[in-house]
């Protein structure tokens, strides 16, 4: 365990060298231990090997690490077993065991235990088997597999620091900033901005004091990539921010996690002392006399920090409120001082140029948006998690490839991109390559990188509904096209969904999101309608059918819907009975149970709660039974 | 003086007289304590150099920040995209109705509470809950049931 200061480039080099023989190993077992992981026990499993390790007298030969996120979150608990690469999802402590005495003492896999690929039925051994991530391009990620992301060392190991020493050690700021241009890094947290040119803006402002700071503030529902750096290397991004500093001319960083990740923020801060400990951080940087402090800072709840000017309110200590642009941070930020803001995910990319060249970087990606991106891929998609593609890569290979397509017996209906600021992409557009500019066309964005598949059984009037809440909850209130508009915007969209709206609503809803767009003072004002427009203009009809048919195709609306027991299928179990919490369903002796509509509140739970075999509850649009109600009176009278 | 108060406040002596640290004061008092004692906001607005008005809008601007003592147990929801769309709604209603008490709220009776939260992360793995500091992945109603006994069975042999 490294407790040294480095002083100089060759120490570090020599201690680097010194580091091989510990990675001697018959093998490691790498169990994916990021919040995700922890959720789905896999410390339970962690343990469970500690313990069995000491019992085979195996420690020593074998290395059991926790590392951040594998990526492959759905199937989680999971291990991954070096050097072969076995590849173990979903598991259970009680299947340890079987692992220890196969595989890591007689070294063949369990096959009853492999991965099971759902859509070729084919056994998948190894990590490189499976097409989850076969068909990435892991250039940032492929380290989380094996990174114990509390130890300096794994990360000095995998050439941690060797790009921030190589900087410090000769190149110029100037030249620093040339290669990040070069290489056409553009900012990762969704609006695209070069990073090189944000970086030689700001160095060309003169300041007796500059600042950095990292945007961890990753606010959009649906997306977790800076989750998933920060647990899995945070040292990367350290990394990253020791080299903007020194080009920039800044001695002083800020790391701005959300308050709601708490493993983010023990990992990073974690990072950061252990940085500090080794002479990474701190005055003279490995006797290169550049000095550069970093400081954690946690966010506090609040959506709009995530905004770059308000992100500086919050760093400061006051509330959160955006403030008009120009003057853009980069000319005055933090205290009036010039701040160069980047996301994580440009940060984790930053060494990785350094160390193999703008080239290198640029050779995958699309003309004008090249690199990788992480997404987290989610939603009704089969294989759910962190991916890793090329800009470039149609949303169709991305869904269908890397995904494997939608869940069994269920139809693609749209894919959300970027959040509350993106938009909802429709099946005639899965050809669309991945890259700024291409979203943008399509009326959506890419935002940070959330990609939220879903299915038939989304209706995009409520998931219109449902941004639109967010963003009228989350709106600062400071201006009034933002804190009005989205309020507004609200009310019709919930008209809609209880079949109340009229057709000119949809007019008012366009019109106003016009006005949010482009009177609204910051980005989360002038992008809050996005959902609500990009549903417009695809799914229109949807609309409609809330409208002018009073119902809801996807058969979600609440005040659109009822339920109805088919007593073909229903088994009598009486779940329903005992769960509807309006007392609406009743059983006369020996019949099956029935739903009395006038009590029934429309909340679905009798509908998943229905055991699946027999699926007796159906969602009827409550149109119909209107109409036969009516139909009934009619004749009775 | 309330103890809780003073205790904040010896929290207090701690901090640089910086702006910058009001925040990451408030994290510490409310780790401490458990929410933020009012009588503290006005000394606090002194040693920071700030008005009271300001450090009380500072508290109530983020939702992290809690004026009264919590319950003893805390259920948080997530509502974000990718568990909305696989029912986190029906999740929170669930709760809401076996508890009594609608997000935001807290029966005080089982000293429990209630809270949505727009995203925590954990998107491949929703509907996520949170109960008392641990992640729950791929909850459903049934899991919201056996909880919802177990807890209110706990408390009633206590």
């Amino acid at each position: 365990m490294n407790s040294k200061r480095f002083k100089t480039l060759k120490e570090l080099e020599a201690y680097r060298s010194s580091l091989h023989e510990f990675y001697d190993f018959e093998h490691l077992v790498s169990v994916s231990a990021a919040s995700c992981g922890r959720a789905s026990g896999a410390l339970k499993i962690a343990s469970e090997f500690e313990k069995l390790l000491k019992e085979y007298k195996l420690t020593g030969r074998v290395i059991l690490k926790l590392t951040g996120c594998h990526g492959f979150c759905q199937f989680e608990p999971d291990i991954i077993i070096f050097p072969e690469k076995y590849f173990y999802p979903n598991l259970k402590p009680e299947q340890i065991p079987m692992i220890v005495k196969e595989t890591l003492l007689g070294g063949r896999m369990v096959e009853e235990l492999a991965f099971k690929d759902e859509l070729t039925g084919q056994l998948c051994l190894t990590v490189d088997d499976l097409p989850f991530y076969r068909k990435q391009f892991r250039r940032l990620t492929h380290i989380h597999l094996k990174l114990d992301p509390s130890s300096l060392d794994d990360y000095l190991h995998d050439n941690g620091f060797k790009a921030a020493a190589t900087v410090l050690g000769g190149a110029g700021p100037g030249e620093v900033i040339n290669l990040i241009s070069a290489s056409n890094l553009r900012g990762r947290g969704g609006a695209g901005f070069p990073t090189g040119l944000k970086w030689r803006l700001s160095r060309e402002v003169k300041a007796d004091k500059k600042y950095i700071i990292c945007n961890g503030d990753e606010g959009d529902p649906g997306a977790y990539m800076d989750r998933g750096l920060l647990e899995s290397n945070p040292f990367s991004v350290i990394e990253g921010l020791i080299i903007g500093g020194y080009a920039v001319g800044a001695e002083k960083g800020f790391v701005y996690v959300r308050q709601e990740y708490p493993l983010a923020i023990e990992r990073i801060q974690q990072a950061i002392e252990k940085s500090r400990a080794a002479g990474f951080v701190g005055k003279d940087i490995l006797g290169s006399g550049f000095s550069f402090d970093l400081e954690l800072v946690r966010g506090a709840g609040a959506f709009i920090s995530g905004e770059e000017t308000a992100l500086v309110a919050s760093v400061e200590g006051r509330r959160a409120f955006p403030v008009q642009r120009p003057p853009f941070p980069v000319v005055s930020g933090l205290w009036g001082k010039p701040t160069v803001i980047n996301n994580v995910e440009t940060w984790a990319n930053v060494p990785l140029i350094i160390l193999n060249g703008p080239v290198w970087f640029s050779k995958v990606g699309t003309e004008k948006s090249k690199g990788t991106k992480i997404f987290s891929l989610v939603g009704q998609v089969r294989y759910t998690g962190l991916v890793e593609v090329p800009f470039g890569i149609t949303l169709d290979e991305v869904i269908n490839q890397v995904g494997g397509g939608l869940k069994e017996g269920r139809k693609f209906k749209a894919v959300q991109t970027g959040g509350p600021s993106g938009g909802c992409l429709p099946a005639s557009l899965l050809n669309l390559p991945v890259d700024y500019e291409s979203l943008n066309q399509a009326g959506s964005i890419m935002g940070s990188g959330g990609m939220i598949v879903m299915d038939e059984s989304t209706c995009l009037v409520d998931l219109a509904l449902y941004f639109l809440n967010f963003a009228s909850q989350e709106s600062c209130g400071k201006c009034a096209p933002c804190r009005l508009g989205t309020r507004q915007m609200v009310r019709i969209l919930k008209k809609i969904s209880n079949g109340e709206g009229e057709l000119s609503d949809l007019g008012r809803l366009e019109k106003l999101g016009w006005t949010m767009q482009k009177g609204s003072l910051c980005g989360l004002g002038r992008t809050a309608a996005n959902p609500v427009l990009s549903a417009l203009r695809y799914f229109r009809s949807e609309f409609e059918s809330h409208i002018v048919d009073k119902t809801c195709p996807a058969m979600v609306c609440q005040k659109l819907i009822a339920y109805e027991i088919d007593p073909e299928r229903c088994s009598g179990c009486l779940a329903c009975v005992e769960a509807c919490p309006y007392g609406a369903i009743s059983q006369e002796s020996g019949n099956f149970p029935v739903i009395n509509k006038e009590l029934c509140g429309g909340c679905g739970i009798c509908f998943s709660v229905c055991p699946a075999q027999f699926s007796a509850i159906k969602k009827v649009s409550r149109k119909g039974l209107i109409m036969e109600e009516k139909k009934l009176e009619g004749i009775s009278r | 003086m309330s103890d809780q108060v003073s205790q904040a406040e010896k929290l207090l002596k701690t901090f640089p007289a910086e702006k910058s640290h009001l925040i990451h004061f408030l994290h510490l008092v409310q780790q401490e304590l458990g929410f933020i004692p009012e009588g503290i906001l006005p000394r606090a607005a002194r040693h920071f150099s700030v008005s009271p008005s300001e450090i009380f809008g500072v508290v109530t601007f983020y939702s992290a920040f809690k004026l009264a003592p919590g319950c003893a147990h805390e259920i948080i929801v997530c509502k974000g995209t990718a568990c909305h769309v696989r029912g986190a709604e029906a999740i929170i209603s669930e709760f809401s109705r076996l508890l009594g008490i609608k997000p935001g709220e807290e029966n005080t009776e089982k000293s429990v509470s209630l809270k949505s939260v727009n995203c925590l992360g954990c998107c491949a793995i929703g509907p996520v809950a949170v109960v008392d500091g641990e992640y729950q992945a791929k909850v459903d109603l049934k899991w919201v049931r056996s909880f919802v006994a177990e807890h209110l069975e706990k408390d009633d042999e206590q």
